[in-house]
């Protein structure tokens, strides 16, 4: 692969880039999805991305990170959402076209046959373990699990990273503290996953695929799932090196390398860059700004929003249901506002209190 | 040969165990369902969209078979195994170089892999058939517990071998704990519970302190991941697969359209 390509590769796959690249991916397949999802375009994107990926592999720090035994599940997991997810284009297109015509969905036509248990599906399960009996041996005895030096708590490995399958909430803690990046998401995730059937009051799209039945669920969910957390997991995995600094798949992990950091509180914008003043001693004063943008997020926009985008669900939902999931979207939606807050004005706290521990 | 099996199928000893004959009938295919206690987790008829690998991703399955893989491999790792400081990593080492056929712990450690992969995506294909819809509200809910567990069943599992991987990995996991607020000791909040100076929370009886057994991952941190692994998750893990499996029954067996 020529060193071009590989340095272009480097420069789209820093953080910025990255997500923005993701989002515009996500939104043009869900948008094209009738295009996109047409086994012929599927392959051609499968061939180039594997062909990339085997000119790719010659690179010694390229293969490195691949290769490390405990990586590849992830290049596993890569593989397996692109595939499903286009599985999932496939069928949604094919219903999709099917309703408007005002035919049953193709689940619906099989369903109205019956099968036996015996032998139809006793035997694909069968057939389905003895497959996976066979990659897990044949995984197992080619490649070892790995076993580092013995633990100290003396000697910090650099990066010390979490179990992959948290690293999404590891990349978190570069805008947001411990308290709300390993705290406070994980308990909205799981809260917010298991409300879902309970805000979600389209009857439609039980039991088959669909995409123009429920667009907005589909949609938030795929957000949530493909570029909060499994892109933020390949990016933990394959891209943060030392001291947690970005590093492109074919770039040396340097230890010495170092990002600037120079990150202002939106209290120090406030006070002493608009106002030209010194920071107030008191600090539920000088982080005022800080509440009153927060008292806005997470009180005046729900009633907004549903009186505007939101008008039809608020509408279905009722009040309680409604009031619910606007708090959880717009905590979910703090996190990208967040990081391109970050990014673009190198804000470090909206509310910014070290002395009490509360920095959000 | 073919009067061999029929004279076995004629036994006493095989009639006791299977109550039917070959399951070319269907009467034979009901009953071969309805008398078997692991098969009659499957209704005796299924609809033909239920069972299509495009439409299940056969992705629950595949959770519930690697659950059962890692049990068996797990319950053989644990013959080889003592959870101390001094022992722990020299049993790990020793798995791979003394242990005869000492393939346990791979199949182990990548079938954990695969299973938190597994559940992840039975989540997705679950949301994107709206499956979690009336009547599965409540059976979502409890997935939804059960991949909470299979993640907390692979990070105290992550401890095991006592290397630099996996004490760091977890020290950087409970490092968020300090920052709960009220109850860790770096938690917004947690500095008003004091009484006369006198601070109730902190880094000795903390909610991480509670989690480690200790202020930083140690001896007792190894032995409370341990059981939890090995006893406390796994059983909570499969009462509450007996209860999600049993409710895929009750509300209609495997989605399909209204």
């Amino acid at each position: 692969m020529p060193q071009f390509i590989k340095d272009l590769i480097d420069a789209i796959s820093a953080p910025i880039p990255y997500t923005v690249l993701a989002t515009a991916l996500l939104a043009g397949v869900l948008i094209f999805r009738k295009w996109v999802s047409k086994p012929s375009v599927f392959v051609a994107f499968s061939v180039v991305g594997v062909v990339a990926f085997i000119g790719a592999f010659p690179d010694p720090n390229f293969k490195q990170i691949i290769t490390k035994p405990d990586n590849i599940p992830i290049v596993i997991l890569i593989a397996s959402v692109v595939f499903f997810t286009w599985l999932f284009l496939r069928r949604a297109v094919i219903n999709d076209e099917r309703i408007k015509k005002g035919q049953p969905s193709l689940e619906g036509e099989m369903a109205k046959k019956k099968v036996f248990t015996w032998p139809d599906l006793v035997y694909s399960e069968l057939i389905c373990m003895l497959l996976f009996m066979a990659v897990l041996m044949v995984w197992s005895l080619l490649i070892q699990a790995p076993i580092e030096e013995p633990a100290s708590m003396a000697r910090t490995p650099n990066p010390s990273k979490a179990p992959w399958y948290f690293l999404g909430l590891q990349e978190m803690l570069v805008y947001f503290d411990p308290w709300i990046a390993g705290v406070l998401l994980p308990s909205f995730i799981v809260v917010g996953l298991c409300a879902i059937p309970y805000l979600d009051t389209n009857p439609k799209g039980n039991g088959y695929y669909t995409f123009e039945e429920r667009p907005f669920a589909i949609s938030f969910f795929m957000a949530g799932f493909i570029l909060l957390w499994v892109s933020l997991v390949i990016m933990g995995t394959f891209l943060r090196g030392p001291n947690w600094s970005f590093f492109g798949p074919f770039e040396y992990w340097d230890h010495n390398k170092l990002e600037p950091m120079v990150s202002i509180n939106l209290s120090e914008y406030f006070w002493i860059k608009a106002l030209g003043q010194h920071l107030p001693q008191n600090p539920l004063i000088r982080e005022a700004p800080g509440f009153a943008f927060l008292g806005f997020w997470f009180l005046m926009l729900p009633p907004i929003l549903g009186k505007w985008v939101f008008k039809k669900m608020a509408l279905d939902m009722g009040a309680i249901r409604y009031a619910v999931f606007a708090h959880l979207f717009l905590w979910t939606a703090l996190v990208p506002l967040k990081m391109i807050m970050r990014w673009t004005i190198d804000l470090k706290y909206i509310i910014g209190i070290p002395e009490w521990f509360l920095n959000v | 040969m073919d009067k061999l099996l029929a004279y076995i199928a004629r036994t006493q000893i095989w009639k006791s165990i299977i109550r039917h004959g070959y399951p070319d009938t269907p009467r034979n295919r009901t009953l071969a369902v309805l008398s078997n206690v692991l098969l009659h987790l499957h209704p005796v008829k299924v609809r033909r969209s239920g069972i299509k690998l495009s439409y299940t991703w056969c992705m629950g399955g595949l959770t519930f078979f690697l659950f059962l893989i890692e049990t068996i491999t797990g319950l053989l790792l644990m013959f080889y195994y003592r959870p101390t400081a001094e022992l722990a990593y020299q049993d790990i080492f020793a798995l791979r170089e003394h242990v005869p056929i000492g393939v346990m712990r791979e199949v182990h450690r990548w079938a954990a892999h695969l299973m938190v992969i597994s559940v992840w995506l039975h989540m997705y294909r679950v949301f994107l058939t709206g499956s979690y819809k009336p009547p599965r509200e409540f059976n979502w809910n409890v997935g939804v517990i059960l991949l909470v567990l299979t993640l907390l069943l692979s990070f105290t599992g992550y401890l095991l071998p006592w290397d630099q991987l996996a004490i760091w990995a977890i020290t950087v996991g409970t490092n968020m704990a300090r920052a709960t607020p009220f109850i860790g000791h770096e938690g917004p909040g947690a500095a008003l519970l004091q009484f006369g100076g006198l601070q109730f929370v902190h880094a000795g009886d903390d909610v991480r302190f509670g989690l480690l057994a200790g202020r930083f991952v140690g001896e007792g941190a190894l032995l409370r991941f341990y059981v939890l692994h090995c006893l406390g998750f796994p059983l909570i893990a499969a009462v509450l697969m007996a209860v999600h499996f049993w409710r895929v029954r009750k509300d209609g067996g495997i989605s399909g359209p209204l």
